[in-house]
């Protein structure tokens, strides 16, 4: 299981949950779910179009995602964000639809750009991922505490000169990067779950940053390597295991929380009746 | 406690997470009068507030109304709450929200009426809002909004009202307003008011009586009775002073290690 | 008038039976959608509406592959999905997406494991493509009533809720102490929701159901003031979306560059948004910073656990 091919496997899979543990986080602290959910769609569209146009799949997956952060920013100024969200999903999948029909034999990538095929990264697959990887963790190094501050504390951020909506922005587009290189790996529909499930977990259990993303990135990590091992063996899709165990770490993680403030509270009161 | 008392809170506890937020809270309000909620922020006054609408359960005493522990559904109480952040894409014009006091809590659907529309009208123009009555009420400012929430809790007739820090983030002159507006339609209407405030001086006009909440314990009565120094010290568990200047009163905490605070300091005016 | 008729309506496009059955069902959902849509947007929970989207078909994939009606697998999820979301459910808005995103990811991963499965027997290579986009010309007379009658179901609860659902938006605390009970009301509102996007997913696809629930909805709200009229414009332009769509669809038959026709779907989607995006235009940038001032609220608890 670690030879050969496998190793491509493993090597991007790291990265990936690594980028997700890292952009998770942030997701989940400014409440871009829905964007979390709605940008590696853009990439599914982007990948149609550019294999139409007998172009490197990749250019387009970037293309789109990027464009679809754009869309999702540009609505946002006069409007809600979650019908702007909504609005360029759809937006995205409808031209996706149109190239696909424009197409005769797309269909079945578009089940592997949908759901992943770890199994397929072939070595000069491998480099880009690292790279892209490598860029989008440098961006969220860079920007780290201005996007911190800007995520919890917006007015605070804006009265300290952090340009708020160039932070929302530049957060769209590094999910937007980070996504159009996971496609391919875990599939646009399921990076999400990665992105968000292990970053709730975490910020459930601490409420300190630094701890909350080291921790969001270990059990990505522990999600997707327990998600390798499971799917090769028994070749259930790897977008399975990570949605479910996505979903476990979440529930596990607010079944702490929930226990941890029933004991303090406990303790509130036992404090009190001595009082 | 006399029979025609319309609200009447006794020996009432509450508990909020492990802490004890109110102790032995105990007061009366008859028809038509006019009480103020007095105290400092976070005193407990929209937790009080809570209990009477049945929102926050109580760890000991009882609520009644007209004698009988409220029913659950009550209609007979108005309610203004704190700050309400109206979304401005709520499809509400100011007509339709004050419509909705008429039945905001029923199921189903209703034709439109003509009387409906002019009881609507009516109330609208008795508190000043007939000219913005077509607006989005997520557009309109805080005391605008407030005249609309004032109508849409006065609409159904009820025999109180209360009104939750209504006087927070209003300039002076939208504050008379309110007020104004609360006075004459609380006599019209024969509406009893319960208004919470952490000031006390805009409501002297039209206050009948006060009750003073502070460290989860009140204290109640006429404003001369309750606002003094001895009455007030004891509450808060510490020094207080008052201060009268022209007519306004102001609660200061004493300095530490000042003697007992027993008299009134007046300010010529 | 009768050339500029032949012009926009390709022969054949008014005998046609499955054109009749799509403009039908296309207006039916498109209503359906428009109302629910009206209260989705304004309780914020466009995520959702997608969400039990994307999970209904997730229930469709896995009645296929148990050999039952797609039909009632599309609605099971849905409506089960919006109890769950519910009971998983935080007060929150913040927390409420978190808690919809993770049901939406275990669903899509079931998804994955359906379709999966499925090759086992068959091939893959239109089932997602369908999945998302559906296709609106296909529908079979039999679906049909079914349909309608859940279309209503779902159209009549949201009406009965619809001062209720009012006033708890103006304010929980009013509705509360009035005597709604606001939590179950929120139950019965999201499985009617879940009912009517599963629904729509069924017929024409998770993408198109999202986009007639979302789009016209919030395009009405700028447009029109009250709560009537806003529900009245967002069923006119859903309409008005969908048919305009048909037609245009129809009369793609022969466009390059495969001359099969281009997707309705796709016809719809950008009708729905330019409509958006031109009402959005009409009142300029006035309202920025207010519709994310909820958001704003919301993300000042950002960082203390959920």
């Amino acid at each position: 299981m670690f030879t050969g091919l496998m190793m491509n496997t493993w090597i991007a899979g790291t990265v990936v949950a690594v980028i997700a543990g890292v952009t998770g986080l942030f997701a989940v602290l400014r409440g871009s779910t829905f964007a979390a959910h709605a940008i590696p769609n853009g990439a599914f569209t982007g990948a149609a179009g550019a294999t139409l146009l007998g172009l490197n799949p990749f250019a387009g997956l970037a293309v789109f995602s990027v464009a679809g952060a754009l869309g999702i920013a540009g609505l946002s100024r006069r409007g809600r964000n979650d019908v702007a969200t909504a609005l360029t999903l759809v937006m995205m999948l409808g031209v996706g639809a149109l190239f696909v029909s424009w197409s005769t034999e797309y269909a079945q990538e578009a089940y592997s750009l949908l759901f992943g095929e770890v199994f397929g990264v072939s070595s000069d697959e491998v480099l880009p991922i690292v790279v892209l990887g490598a860029i989008s963790i440098a961006a969220i190094v860079v920007m780290f505490r201005p996007l911190l501050l800007s995520s919890a504390l917006p007015e605070v951020a804006e009265a300290r000169g952090v340009a708020t909506r160039w932070m929302e922005l530049g957060f769209l587009l590094v999910m937007a990067l980070a996504t159009s290189m996971t496609v391919p790996v875990v599939g646009a529909l399921l990076m999400f779950s990665l992105m968000i499930g292990p970053a709730a977990a975490a910020r459930s259990v601490t409420a300190r940053p630094g701890v909350a993303m080291t921790l969001a990135v270990a059990i990505a990590l522990v999600t997707v390597w327990t998600g390798i091992v499971v799917s090769y063996e028994s070749n259930w899709p790897l977008g399975f295991l990570v949605g479910v165990m996505g979903a476990g770490f979440y529930l596990a993680g607010r079944g702490y929380a929930a226990a941890r403030r029933a004991r303090a509270a406990r303790a509130r009161q036992a404090v009190a009746a001595v009082a | 406690m006399t029979t025609d008392e319309l609200l009447r809170l006794d020996q009432v506890s509450v508990r909020l997470g492990g802490r004890e937020i109110l102790r032995d809270v105990s007061f009366g309000i008859g028809p038509g009068e006019f009480t103020g909620l007095i105290g400092p922020n976070g005193a407990g006054k929209t937790t009080l507030l809570r209990v009477i609408l049945g929102l926050q359960p109580v760890a000991s005493g009882s609520v009644l109304l007209d004698g009988a522990p409220r029913p659950h559904r009550d209609s007979s109480i108005g309610y203004v709450p704190q700050k309400l952040a109206i979304d401005p894409d709520v499809p509400l014009r100011v007509r339709d929200v004050v419509s909705l006091g008429l039945d905001g809590h029923k199921f189903g659907i209703r034709l439109p009426s003509r009387a409906r529309r002019e009881r609507v009208n009516d109330m609208l123009t008795a508190v000043g809002a007939e000219r913005y009555a077509d607006a989005r009420v997520g557009e309109l400012s805080g005391g605008e909004q407030q005249r609309v929430m004032i109508a849409h809790a006065l609409i159904s007739r009820p025999r109180l009202l209360l009104l939750d820090e209504p006087l927070a983030n209003l300039d002076i002159s939208s504050e008379q307003g309110i007020i104004s507006v609360l006075a004459r339609l609380a006599r019209a209407e024969q509406v009893a008011v319960l208004l919470s405030a952490h000031d006390m001086n805009p409501l002297m006009p039209v206050m009948d009586r006060i009750v003073y909440v502070a460290a989860g314990r009140v204290a109640v009565g006429d404003t001369d009775e309750v606002v003094q120094p001895e009455v007030l010290s004891r509450l808060y568990g510490r020094h207080v002073d008052v201060i009268r200047v022209h007519g306004r009163i102001l609660v200061v905490a004493a300095p530490e290690g000042a003697e007992t605070a027993a008299e009134d300091v007046s300010i010529a005016g | 008038m009768g050339h500029l008729l032949k012009y926009v309506f390709e022969p054949g496009f008014f005998a046609s039976g499955p054109v009749h059955v799509a403009l039908a069902v296309g207006a039916v959902i498109a209503i359906t959608s428009a109302v629910v849509g009206v209260f989705t947007v304004t309780r914020g929970q466009s995520f959702a509406g997608h969400s039990l989207a994307d999970i209904a078909t997730t229930g469709g994939s896995g009645a296929f592959l148990l050999g039952v009606n797609q039909f009632w697998g599309f609605l099971a999820f849905g409506a089960g999905a919006a109890a769950i979301m519910e009971m998983i459910g935080v007060q929150r808005r913040r927390g409420r997406d978190v808690a919809t995103g993770v049901v939406l990811g275990a669903a899509l991963g079931l998804a994955a494991l359906f379709l999966y499965l499925g090759t086992q027997s068959s091939s893959t290579t239109g089932a997602s493509f369908t999945i998302l986009f559906g296709s609106i010309f296909v529908i079979t007379s039999s679906t049909v009533p079914a349909l309608i009658a859940s279309a209503l179901l779902a159209l009549v609860t949201v009406l009965l809720l619809a001062r209720v659902l009012l006033l708890s938006s103006l304010s929980p605390d009013i509705a509360a102490a009035r005597g709604v009970p606001v939590r179950a009301v929120g139950v019965a509102y999201l499985m009617a929701l879940g009912v009517s996007v599963a629904l729509s997913a069924v017929i024409i696809g998770a993408v198109l159901s999202t986009a007639l629930l979302v789009g016209p909805a919030a395009t009405a709200l700028r447009l029109a003031r009250g709560p009537g009229r806003a529900a009245i414009t967002a069923a006119v332009i859903g309409i008005a979306a969908v048919w305009l769509g048909v037609v245009l669809a129809y009369d793609s038959y022969y466009w390059p560059p495969a001359g099969r026709g281009w997707p309705v779907s796709f016809f719809v989607v950008t009708l729905i948004v330019a409509g958006y995006v031109a009402s959005s235009l009409r009142r300029g940038g006035r309202r920025r910073g207010d519709h994310n001032a909820q958001d704003h609220a919301d993300r000042e608890h950002a960082c203390s656990p959920a």
